[in-house]
């Protein structure tokens, strides 16, 4: 019998070594001895007694060979004598996913021409002009039936209101919450809905009803006045930032509800990552601050070059260690795309999928067409169906089939799989053309990320455990 | 677990996986077919399989290296596998005169223990 590494990757926290076991998406704390065992195997096919010969007068043959049965059940070794591991299968799940997340796009017009917009910009997939600007009333109810036809036996909806800029089809937005709470309490089950803005629109009326229905609300904001004017700006050229901060001032004095975030999006001249978070977190006060590179072919002048990639991980790096700090105190911090990344390890998701678009969320176009999510609703390549007539589940099925992780060779072998799948459908599609492609541009980034967030975690874990129990739910 | 730490919840479960259960006399998996309807139920003991030939046990399809060069002759399968997993003795052909080939296209059992065909005298 040889012993053989298995798959895994490990990291320092808290003094003390850890593995992150791949597939199972595990983590362990090692002691000494297991450290030492997987230390002297390395990267060889050893026999027990060989691995037992190179830490003789370190470890008793006893502990060393309880070592090794610990980290064979862990599957951190593995004996070539077994059968290998099980590799997912490419399967669609036994079991159809209820949907549990409808986004409507309710209008595909902006009164913001933001120089790098996936939907009106130089690599938008959708021709908004063959379909409706605004989603009709009737079909945004048509889209709440097929809400809760498609939600099976999930007792809770959720509905997030997109576009275009959103508030320019207020009337929707209203007719539709409306119809979804008497469609919940005629079938029981609770909805609950959200929805993301420019806040250019935003007024009395409009928070008064975002309070009255608890609207959670996502601001599409860049930073302060010199990051958000660079590219978030009117047809005229116009920056949008006066026009935006006495409005978002004013609904978070207001809306006390639900917390708001603001959503940024980074270009390659737009990376101060912790400048940005300073400003919006604490100079206008959002509740937390989530960041995302921008979806862009690599040619355009606002992609992020390599270099930028490298910067933007400092800069990520720098927040989540004031993250970490902030949280072993006991006190909120805003950083949102950390907490995304401690919940998945806590519950130690192995995702097949990077998100769940075509399984439990879906987009519609302001025709009622149904796409993977909001950002393909609308493509007939990428349709799936109508709200009109429901979901055509062999496309759905063959759409699964074909994207998941076991078909994504390139991810074969990278520790990171189970967390990031081969990450978004839609960055895959603007970069190489396919969204079954993964997205290697930031396959680097994504592991120093990974292993970023793992460190914060399992400080957590040591040291405050009762700040993870927030991601058990 | 005395080694590793489980730090996460899919941790906790494999640690849970890999912890003996103690045992329940209605909780634990038990071979019931030998034993009828009537008379105490035996708490204790491995849960063993009835005559499965998919268990790779030392002795049937793989040898104690996982491989099929040191199978067990018959008389030694008789003696394990009959008393304690109920495996039927089975015969195998002689490896050394009439049958030197037969494990040939099986390098591992677990893979291709198919390819081991039946072979008339």
């Amino acid at each position: 019998m040889l012993l053989r590494r298995g798959e895994f990757h490990t990291f320092e926290a808290d003094g003390a070594r850890h593995v992150y076991l791949v597939p199972s998406a595990a983590v362990f704390r090692l002691d000494d001895p297991s450290i030492a065992v997987l230390d002297a195997l390395g990267t060889d096919d050893l026999s027990p007694q060989a691995l037992t010969d190179r830490l003789v007068g370190r470890f008793s043959e006893l502990e060393v060979q309880e070592t090794v049965q610990e980290l064979i059940g862990a599957q951190a070794i593995r004996s070539l004598a077994a059968p290998p591991p099980v590799r997912p299968t490419t399967d669609t799940p036994r079991r159809r996913i209820p949907l549990t997340t409808l986004v409507m796009n309710v209008t595909s017009k902006c009164n913001l021409s933001c120089k790098y917009c996936y939907e009106y910009g130089e690599d938008k997939i959708v021709e908004a002009k063959t379909k409706p600007r605004y989603m009709s009333e009737e079909t945004a109810r048509q889209s709440v039936d097929f809400m809760f036809a498609e939600a099976g036996a999930s007792p809770h909806v959720h509905l997030t209101f997109f576009g275009g800029e959103t508030l320019l089809n207020f009337k929707v937005l209203q007719s539709s919450m409306a119809y979804a709470k008497q469609r919940a309490a005629e079938t029981g089950k609770t909805v609950d809905a959200s929805l993301t803005t420019n806040a250019t629109l935003l007024r009395d009326e409009i928070i008064d009803w975002m309070i009255e229905n608890d609207i959670g609300v996502t601001v599409s904001i860049d930073g302060a006045r010199e990051q958000q004017d660079m590219n978030r700006v009117f047809s005229n050229g116009m920056g949008s930032y006066d026009s935006v901060i006495p409005r978002v001032k004013e609904l978070l004095r207001r809306h006390r509800r639900r917390p708001i975030g603001a959503r940024v999006t980074l270009t390659r001249d737009n990376l101060e990552v912790t400048q940005i978070y300073q400003h919006l977190k604490h100079e206008i006060g959002f509740f937390e601050v989530g960041f995302a590179p921008v979806t862009t072919k690599w040619q355009r002048d606002y992609a992020i070059p390599d270099e930028g990639f490298e910067y933007m991980l400092g800069q990520f790096q720098r927040l989540a260690q004031d993250y970490l700090e902030t949280s072993l105190q006991g006190k909120h911090h805003g950083f949102s795309n950390v907490p995304d990344t401690l919940e998945d390890i806590q519950k130690g998701f192995s995702k097949a999928y990077p998100c769940g678009a075509g399984l439990g969320l879906l987009g519609v176009a302001t025709d009622g067409d149904v796409g993977l999510c909001h950002r393909f609703a609308g493509s007939d390549e990428h349709k799936l169906g109508t709200v009109q007539g429901g979901i055509d589940h062999s496309r759905q099925d063959d759409y699964l089939r074909r994207h998941h992780i076991d078909n994504k060779t390139d991810c074969r072998t990278c520790w990171a799989r189970s967390l990031c799948a081969g990450g978004c459908y839609h960055e895959a599609h603007t970069r190489y053309g396919s969204t079954e492609q993964p997205n290697l541009h930031y396959c680097d980034w994504i592991r120093r990320w990974s292993a970023t967030c793992l460190e914060v975690y399992a400080t957590l874990a040591a040291r405050r455990p009762e700040y993870l129990r927030q991601f058990d739910a | 677990m005395r080694h590793l730490k489980a730090i996460n919840r899919k941790a906790r479960t494999i640690d849970q996986l890999n912890t003996p259960a103690t045992p329940d006399v209605h909780d634990q998996p038990d071979v019931v077919a030998l034993q009828g309807n009537s008379g105490p139920r035996v708490p204790d003991g491995p849960h063993v399989p009835l005559g499965c030939s998919f268990v790779f046990a030392p002795g049937w399809e793989v040898d104690s290296s996982g491989s099929t060069a040191g199978l067990c002759q018959p008389v030694e399968r008789d003696l394990y596998d009959c008393y304690v997993t109920c495996f039927w003795p089975i015969h195998v052909p002689d490896l050394l005169n009439h049958a030197p080939d037969w494990t040939n296209k099986c390098a591992a059992a677990q893979q291709d223990w198919r390819k081991i065909d039946l072979i008339f005298p």
